[in-house]
C-alpha cells in the first residue's frame, strides 16, 4: 500500500531521501527516516493497531507521545531481539522493523475475543476479575493465562537477549528534564554560569512542542531557534545532551535515573555498541521541564479509530507530514485546539466542523479558523460516534455543561476523524515519584507539582503555564535560578530574550465527561481509561458500589493500571468520581504516580551486571589449580570453594567417599584461603578477646591457639573459629568463610561505639593468605619433606603454632585440626599460594595425597561432631542448645557479650532444640537435611514437630549413614527413636545419639 | 628465598603480560602493577609521636587530611581512614619497612603486611573517566576528585580504593580474591573503547 | 539512594559505600548482670520506629569502615545531619516540634 496520507513534503524532521520498509502483523509497509512506527502507519492508512483489554474493541491511534494506550506493540523479528509493549508513537522507524499488535488475539482484523467482549460487555462489569476469578483460587493460574493471553501484555523473549547494556554515573549541578522550550531555555541560561548541566528528552530530538509549532521566534520557525540553540549547548564542555533518554525517575536526594536509548532507532543487533544505557545523575538542582499532555474528552464510542487527540493530529500533520484522515470534526473546550483545525484546512483536507463546547470564543485562533471558512458551532458537543473499525461520523447536539445534560435533538454530521481536546494537563510524574502530593490548580483545570523536600525546580507547561513566550522566559530565569542554588552565577539571565507574540485566547471551559441524552449507564462506552477498559459508566458504578477513595476506585476499576499508567485517562477519571460523589476534584484527590515513567527494558535495569558479571566471584590463589584439576565448585557467599574433586567418570558420592577414605587413611588437601583472618594489634587485645568471644583468653600462651565461639549479645552463637597469639599483644584470629566481613564489622562497632577506650585495632588479612590444611595420619611426613623445622609431636604439639619455611617459602603452620585427623593448616602469603601448593602436591605424592573440596570437609568434621554455623546454627542456638558449655568462660570478670541473655527465661528452658546425633535404622538411608523430627510416629496432621535435621551424609569411614540434628530436649533423650516423616509421605525411623561419631576420644588429632 | 620460589600476581592467570602489545589503540589503557609491597598502618592521628615516628620511618609526613596521599621514594602513602593508612613500597621490601616502623613507632599502632592480599591496577588513556564514571557513583570532575585525592569506594560491586593519578590515570587498590572480577568488568567496560595492556 | 556524608571522609558519597546499623545512641548497660529480665530485654529488643525525625547508626563500609550517627526524615528521608561516634545529635525531634 503506498502512503495514501502522506501530504506534500513540508517538514524537515521526514528524510524523503531515505525510504524504510517495515512490516505490521506481517504486512509489508513503507516510511520514511524521522518517522515513528505510528507515523508510518498512520501515512499507510492503517486504522486498527489493536484490540481493547476487555471488550476486544478495535483501537487505533490515538496519541503522539508517551501517553499513547493503544498502539502498544510486540517489537522485534526474533524470539533473542523481541520487546513487548514499546509504544509505536515513541518507537524510532528502522528498515526491516517487524511490528505486532499485542492485543488482538489470534489477529487484529478477525478477533476471536471479541465475540466474548460484545456478548460479555454487561457481563464484565469493573471488578469483574475480582468478582468472578477469585474462586476456586487453584484454577486462579490458569485463568491467569487466558486472562492475559487475551488482554495482551505481550509475550516475554524466549531467547537471550544478544544486546549488551550498561550503566553510567554523573554529577552535575543542573540537571533539567525535558528539552522542548522551558527546558532548552534553561539549559542556556545554567550552562552560562559554568554550572555543569545535563539536559535529557525522551523523543529522538531536542526541541519538544516547538517541533510541530508554526509560532514564530524572533521571526523565525521554533525549529530553527530550537537547532540554534541546541548546538550552542553542543559546544560547552559544562554540558552534556541526552536525546533518546527517558528519565524514568526521581529519586530521593535528587538522584534521576535516565534510559538512554542508542540504539534502538538503528535496528536489531547493533552488536558493537551498548543498546541502551541507563545514566544514574545525581544532581544539586533538578528543572523539571516536562510540559503538558493534551486530555481527551470522553464521549460516547470514543475509542473508535479515528478518534484522536487534537494536538496528536497536529502532530503529525506539521512534523511528519501525515494527514491521519479526510473529514475532520474537532471538538474543543478552548482554543488552543483549533490550531489542529486550521492544520487539516491548511494540509488541504475537509475541516466538517469544529464543535466548541463553549458559548462563545473570540480569541485569535477562533477568529483564524472562521476567516479560513471553517465552520464553528458553539454551545454542543460530540455525544456519540458511529463505526466500528473508523470513524463514519458523529451526532453533535447542544449541552449544558454545568447541569451535565443535553438540551436538544442530535445533528449527524459525516466525517472519518474526531480530533478532541479538553485542555491540558501537566506531566506532573516525576514530581510525583518523591512522595510531593500534586495540588489542583483551577485556572488550567489540571494538577501541578505540589510541595517537595527535593532541590527541584519546575517551568513550564509543567506549572500550567503555556503561552510560549511565558514558557520561554521561566526557562531562562529557572535555568539561571537553578545555578545559583548550585553555587554558580548571579541567579538572573543576563543575555537577550528570543521574542515571540502569544495568541490572544479566551478562557477555556473545564469539561471532562461530554453528556449524553441517555444516561451514562446506557450511553453508549465512553472510555476513561482505554487501555484498561474503564468507562464512565464503570466508574459510576464503583462509585454506587461504595468506593469513594479515589485509591479505591483505581484499583476495583483498573483505572491507571496499565503500561500507560493512566496518563490519558487519570484526571477525566478522577473528575467523572468527583462530579458522581457530588465532590471536587481536589477534594477527590489524586492518585500518586511511580517510578517507571514508561515501561523500561529488565535489560537497561541489569545494565552489564549480567552472567559473569551479575555478582564479584571471589577466588583463591590456588583456583587455577582447581580448575585445571577437575573441581567442582560450590559457591560460598562469594566465592567459589572447590565442592569436590572427581576423577573422569566418576560420581560425586563416589568421589567424597575417596576423598574421605584417602584423608582418614593417608592424607588429603584442602583449600582454606577462604576463611576470614583478622591482624588484631594493641595492649588491649586480650581484653577485648574476652569480651567478644564466650571463652577466656587471658591465658593463652604466645604460640598457642585456641578454639571461640561468639555470640550475639542475645546470647546466639553467630560465628566461631580459631585465634592464635602471634605476641604478646597480636592475635590472629579466624572466623567462617561467609562470617569474615560481618564479624570484622562486629568487632569495630563494639570497639566504635562502645569501648573506644580499649587500644586495639583490627585489620583484614584474609586476601593477604593462602592456607592449605594438610590432614590424616601421613600429613606430617608431607610436612617433614618440605619444610625446615621439626615438626614432630614433641616439639609441634596439638594447637600449637609455629613460624618456618614451607617449599622455601616463609609460612605459619597452625596444627589445628577440624577433620579430627592429625592436621597441619600452612598459611603463605597468597603470592606464594600456588608455588607452595604444588610443593605440598608433589612431597604427597607419594602418599597419593589427595585434594579435597567442601563437602568432604563437611562429611569429616560432621563425624566428629564439629558444627558449621550457619549450617548446624540458625541464629537460635545458644553455646548451651550445642551441648558447648565447655566453651563459655565461667570467671571472666568482664560480663561478655550473650553471657547476660543464657539466665533469661526463655533460655533456661530444659525442653529447647539441643544438638544431637542421629543414627538412622537403615544404615544406607540418607536422611534429608531439613527433614522435621516427631516424637510419635502416628499423629494426626499437623503433627507435633520436635526438631530438624541440619547435616546428613553417608560415611565411608563409618560404613553407615549419620546426622546431626536439633531436637526439643534432645540431650537428655540420647538412645531414643524419633521418626522423620518425608515429603514423599514415608516415614523413618532414627536413634538419638551423641554427635561425635568418629573417634570420641580424640587420639588421631593428638598423636 | 630460593631461585625456584614461583610468585604469582592476583591477575597472573589473566596472562597480561603475554597481552601487551597486541593492541595500542584502545581508549583505555591498563597495567597492574604487580607484587609491590603493601603494608596498612594503624595509628592515631592526633599522637605527635607517631606521626614524626613515621616521618622518621619513612621520611614524609603522614597524609592526615581526609581522602589525601603523599609520595617519597620510599613509599606512596594513601589515607584510608582517620587512623588508617595503605603504605605501598617497593617489591620485596616489605619486611624491612615494616621492621623500621616497629623500631620507630612507640606506644599504641599497628602494622599489618598486606602485600599478598591485593594488587594495583592502573588504568589510563582518553577513555579512562567514562570507564571510571560505568564503575563508581563519586563525582570524577577534577574540581571534585583531583589529582593526588585517594577515595574508598565501590568499583562495580566490589569495594576499592581509587587514587588519581593524572586528569587521567587512576589507581585501583582492589583484593585479590577479586581481582578477576574486575579485569572481566574492566574487559566489558572497555569494549566500545578498546583496551591496551601494557 | 540517598546521598550521605560521611563525617570522617568529610564529604558526600552514594549510599551504596554504607550499611545501615540501626538505631544509634543506645548504651550497653554497664552491669548487665544486675539487670532484670524485663530491663535487659528492654536494651535487646526495643528500638524506636518514629514518624519524622530519627537518629540511626550507619556504618562507612566501603570507605574509611567508621560508624558514624544519623539523624535523618523517616518520612521524607531528608538526612538533616550527621555525626562523629560520641558526639550529640544537634537537632532532635523535640526542636522540630514533634514528639
Amino acid at each position: 500500500m503506498s502512503q495514501v496520507n502522506r501530504i506534500a513534503a513540508s517538514s524537515k524532521r521526514i528524510n524523503r531521501n531515505r525510504t524504510l520498509t517495515f512490516t505490521f502483523n506481517g504486512k509489508e509497509y513503507q516510511g520514511f527516516e524521522g518517522d515513528t512506527v505510528a507515523s508510518a502507519l498512520l501515512a499507510n492508512g492503517v486504522d486498527v493497531v489493536g484490540r481493547s483489554f476487555k471488550y476486544s474493541r478495535p483501537r487505533g491511534i490515538i496519541t503522539s507521545d508517551s501517553q499513547e494506550p493503544n498502539a502498544i506493540f510486540q517489537i522485534g523479528s526474533t524470539q533473542a531481539t523481541t520487546i513487548p509493549n514499546p509504544r509505536a508513537t515513541q518507537t524510532d522507524l528502522y528498515h526491516g522493523l517487524a511490528a505486532s499488535s499485542t492485543n488482538g488475539w489470534p489477529n487484529v482484523d478477525f478477533d476471536l475475543m471479541s465475540t466474548v467482549g460484545k456478548l460479555g460487555g454487561s457481563m464484565m462489569p469493573p471488578g469483574f476479575y475480582y468478582k468472578t476469578f477469585m474462586f476456586p483460587q487453584s484454577l486462579w493460574m490458569s485463568y491467569e493465562h487466558l486472562i492475559r493471553k487475551g488482554a495482551g501484555l505481550g509475550s516475554s523473549p524466549q531467547q537471550a537477549d544478544p544486546d549488551s547494556y550498561d550503566k553510567m554515573h554523573h554529577h552535575c549541578d543542573v540537571m533539567i528534564v525535558g528539552a522542548g522550550p522551558a527546558g532548552l531555555a534553561a539549559a542556556l541560561s545554567a550552562a552560562q554560569t559554568g554550572a555543569r548541566v545535563i539536559i535529557s528528552d525522551e523523543q529522538n530530538e531536542f526541541g519538544g512542542s516547538l517541533l510541530c509549532s508554526k509560532q514564530q521566534i524572533d521571526g523565525e520557525l521554533p525549529s530553527q531557534w530550537v537547532e540554534k540553540t541546541v548546538a550552542q549547548l553542543a559546544t560547552m564542555d559544562n554540558v552534556l545532551l541526552l536525546p533518546r533518554s527517558t528519565v524514568f525517575g526521581y529519586y530521593d536526594h535528587n538522584l534521576v535515573g535516565i534510559n538512554e536509548r542508542r540504539t534502538d532507532h538503528l535496528g536489531e543487533n547493533q552488536l558493537q555498541s551498548t543498546r541502551q544505557r541507563v545514566h544514574k545523575v545525581r544532581a544539586k538542582q533538578v528543572i523539571l521541564a516536562t510540559g503538558a499532555h493534551e486530555r481527551p474528552l470522553v464521549y460516547g464510542n470514543n475509542d473508535v479509530p479515528g478518534c484522536m487527540l487534537a494536538n496528536a493530529v497536529s502532530t503529525y500533520i506539521n512534523r511528519y507530514d501525515v494527514v491521519p484522515g479526510n473529514q475532520l470534526v474537532l471538538m474543543t473546550t478552548n482554543d488552543n485546539a483549533y490550531k489542529t483545525a486550521i492544520d487539516w484546512h491548511q494540509a488541504g483536507r475537509k475541516v466538517v466542523t469544529i464543535v466548541d463546547t463553549r458559548e462563545s470564543s473570540n480569541g485569535e485562533l477562533v477568529k483564524k479558523a472562521k476567516k479560513l471558512g471553517i465552520n464553528v458551532i458553539f454551545g454542543h458537543a460530540v455525544i456519540e460516534v458511529s463505526g466500528s473499525k473508523r470513524v463514519k461520523g458523529v451526532d453533535i447536539a447542544p449541552i449544558n455543561a454545568v447541569n451535565h445534560s443535553v438540551t436538544g435533538a442530535a445533528k449527524h454530521f459525516p466525517c472519518d476523524t474526531v480530533a478532541s481536546s479538553g485542555g491540558w494537563s501537566p506531566v506532573i510524574h516525576l514530581s510525583s515519584h518523591t512522595g510531593s502530593r500534586p495540588v489542583w490548580n483551577e485556572d488550567i483545570a489540571g494538577f501541578v507539582p505540589g510541595e517537595t523536600v527535593q532541590q527541584q525546580h519546575i517551568c513550564g507547561g509543567l506549572e500550567g503555564v503555556y503561552d510560549l513566550s511565558k514558557v520561554i522566559s521561566a526557562g531562562f530565569t529557572t535555568g539561571a535560578v537553578a545555578a545559583q542554588a548550585a553555587g554558580k552565577g548571579e541567579g538572573s539571565y543576563a543575555g537577550t530574550l528570543p521574542q515571540t507574540s502569544d495568541p490572544q485566547e479566551d478562557a477555556s471551559m473545564a469539561l471532562f465527561h461530554v453528556p449524553h441524552s441517555k444516561k451514562t449507564s446506557r450511553a453508549p462506552k465512553q472510555f476513561v481509561d482505554y487501555q484498561n477498559d474503564v468507562t464512565a459508566a464503570g466508574i459510576e458504578l464503583a462509585n454506587r458500589e461504595g468506593f469513594e477513595s479515589i485509591e479505591h476506585v483505581k484499583r476495583y476499576t483498573a483505572l491507571g493500571f496499565g503500561t500507560d499508567q493512566g496518563k490519558l485517562g487519570n484526571i477525566n477519571g478522577m473528575a467523572i468520581t468527583a462530579k458522581s460523589l457530588g465532590k471536587t476534584i481536589p477534594e477527590t484527590g489524586t492518585t500518586i504516580f511511580r517510578p517507571m515513567y514508561t515501561p523500561t527494558t529488565f535489560g537497561a535495569l541489569a545494565g552489564a551486571d549480567v552472567k559473569h558479571l551479575f555478582d564479584p566471584a571471589r577466588f583463591s590463589a590456588m583456583h587455577k589449580w582447581h580448575l585445571d584439576n577437575g573441581a567442582e565448585f560450590e559457591d560460598v557467599g562469594q566465592w567459589k570453594r572447590p565442592w569436590y574433586f572427581p576423577k573422569p567418570g566418576e560420581a560425586m558420592q563416589d568421589a567424597l567417599e575417596r576423598e574421605c577414605l584417602a584423608t582418614r587413611n593417608s592424607v588429603g588437601i584442602l583449600d582454606a584461603s577462604t576463611l576470614g583472618k583478622i591482624d588484631i594489634q594493641g595492649k588491649d587485645a586480650r581484653e577485648f578477646l574476652n569480651r567478644v568471644y564466650t571463652n577466656p583468653w587471658s591465658k593463652l600462651a604466645v604460640g598457642k591457639c585456641r578454639y571461640g565461639v561468639m555470640c550475639k549479645e542475645d546470647g546466639m552463637v553467630f560465628d566461631d573459629g580459631v585465634t592464635a597469639c602471634l605476641e604478646e599483644n597480636r592475635f590472629i584470629m579466624t572466623t567462617t568463610t561467609g562470617g569474615a566481613a560481618g564479624v570484622l564489622q562486629w568487632l569495630e562497632l563494639w570497639h566504635q561505639t562502645e569501648w573506644p577506650e580499649l587500644e586495639v585495632y583490627f585489620s583484614t588479612v584474609t586476601d593477604h593468605w593462602s592456607t592449605m590444611t594438610i590432614s590424616g595420619p601421613n600429613s606430617r611426613k608431607v610436612l617433614e619433606k618440605i619444610c625446615d623445622v621439626d615438626v614432630s609431636n614433641d616439639n609441634f604439639k596439638y594447637m600449637d603454632w609455629i613460624e618456618a619455611k614451607v617449599a622455601g617459602v616463609k609460612a605459619r603452620i597452625f596444627r589445628i585440626s577440624f577433620t579430627g585427623e592429625l592436621s597441619f593448616e600452612i598459611n603463605v602469603q597468597a603470592n606464594y599460594g600456588m608455588h607452595t601448593w604444588q610443593a605440598v602436591m608433589a612431597a604427597g605424592e607419594e602418599f597419593d595425597i589427595t585434594p579435597y573440596g567442601t563437602e568432604t570437609m563437611h562429611i569429616l568434621r560432621a563425624e566428629k561432631g564439629f558444627i558449621i554455623v550457619g549450617q548446624d546454627t540458625d541464629g537460635s542456638v545458644t553455646p548451651q542448645d550445642l551441648d558447648m558449655d565447655w566453651v563459655v568462660g565461667k570467671k571472666k570478670e568482664f560480663s561478655f557479650i550473650g553471657k547476660r541473655s543464657w539466665t533469661r527465661y526463655d533460655n533456661k528452658r530444659d525442653d529447647r532444640k539441643q544438638m544431637v546425633g542421629l543414627k538412622p535404622k537403615d544404615p544406607n538411608f540418607v536422611l534429608p537435611e531439613g527433614a522435621q523430627i516427631v516424637f510419635e510416629k502416628n499423629q494426626s496432621i499437623p503433627m507435633t514437630m520436635v526438631g530438624h535435621v541440619t547435616s546428613s551424609y553417608y560415611s565411608a569411614c563409618m560404613g553407615y549413614s549419620f546426622a546431626l540434628a536439633v531436637v526439643k530436649g534432645g540431650i537428655s533423650r540420647k538412645g531414643q527413636s524419633v521418626f522423620l516423616p518425608l515429603s514423599d509421605g514415608t516415614t523413618v525411623e532414627a536413634e538419638i545419639c551423641s554427635p561425635v561419631f568418629y573417634d570420641p576420644k580424640g587420639d588421631r588429632q593428638n598423636v | 628465598m630460593s631461585n625456584s620460589v614461583q610468585v604469582e600476581s592476583p591477575l597472573h592467570h589473566a596472562q597480561l603480560d603475554q597481552l601487551i602489545g597486541q593492541s595500542n589503540s584502545g581508549g583505555i589503557v591498563l597495567h597492574e602493577a604487580a607484587l609491590l609491597g603493601h603494608l596498612n598502618l594503624r595509628g592515631n592521628s592526633d599522637d605527635a609521636e607517631f606521626l614524626a615516628g613515621v616521618q622518621e620511618a619513612l621520611g614524609i609526613a603522614l597524609p592526615i587530611t581526609p581522602c589525601s596521599s603523599a609520595n617519597s621514594e620510599l613509599a606512596q602513602i594513601m589515607w584510608l581512614a582517620p587512623d588508617e593508612w595503605l603504605i605501598v613500597v617497593a617489591s620485596g621490601s616489605e619486611y624491612e619497612v615494616e621492621q623500621k616502623l616497629r623500631s620507630y613507632l612507640k606506644g599504641h599502632f599497628a602494622v599489618s603486611d598486606i602485600s599478598g592480599a591485593q594488587t594495583i591496577l592502573e588504568l589510563s588513556g582518553s577513555n579512562v573517566v567514562e570507564l571510571m564514571k560505568k564503575s563508581t557513583g563519586y563525582d570524577l570532575h577534577l574540581d571534585s576528585f583531583p589529582v593526588g585525592k585517594v577515595i574508598g569506594t565501590t568499583f562495580a560491586k566490589a569495594g576499592a580504593h581509587i587514587l588519581r593519578v593524572s586528569e587521567d590515570k587512576f589507581q585501583l587498590v582492589v583484593r585479590r580474591s577479586f581481582s578477576d572480577y574486575i579485569w572481566l568488568w574492566i574487559q566489558q567496560g572497555s569494549q566500545e573503547y578498546g583496551l591496551t595492556i601494557v | 539512594m540517598l546521598h550521605i556524608h560521611c563525617p570522617y571522609c568529610e564529604e558526600m558519597r552514594e549510599e551504596e559505600e554504607f550499611s545501615p546499623a540501626g538505631q544509634a545512641h543506645i548504651q550497653r548497660p554497664l552491669n548487665p548482670e544486675e539487670l532484670s529480665d524485663e530491663q535487659w530485654a528492654r536494651y535487646l529488643f526495643f528500638r524506636k520506629n518514629p514518624r519524622g525525625l530519627h537518629h540511626e547508626l550507619w556504618l562507612h563500609a566501603h570507605g574509611c569502615r567508621k560508624y558514624f550517627n544519623m539523624t535523618r526524615n523517616s518520612v521524607t528521608y531528608q538526612i538533616m545531619e550527621t555525626y562523629k561516634m560520641g558526639a550529640k545529635p544537634s537537632i532532635t525531634a523535640s526542636e522540630e516540634g514533634q514528639s
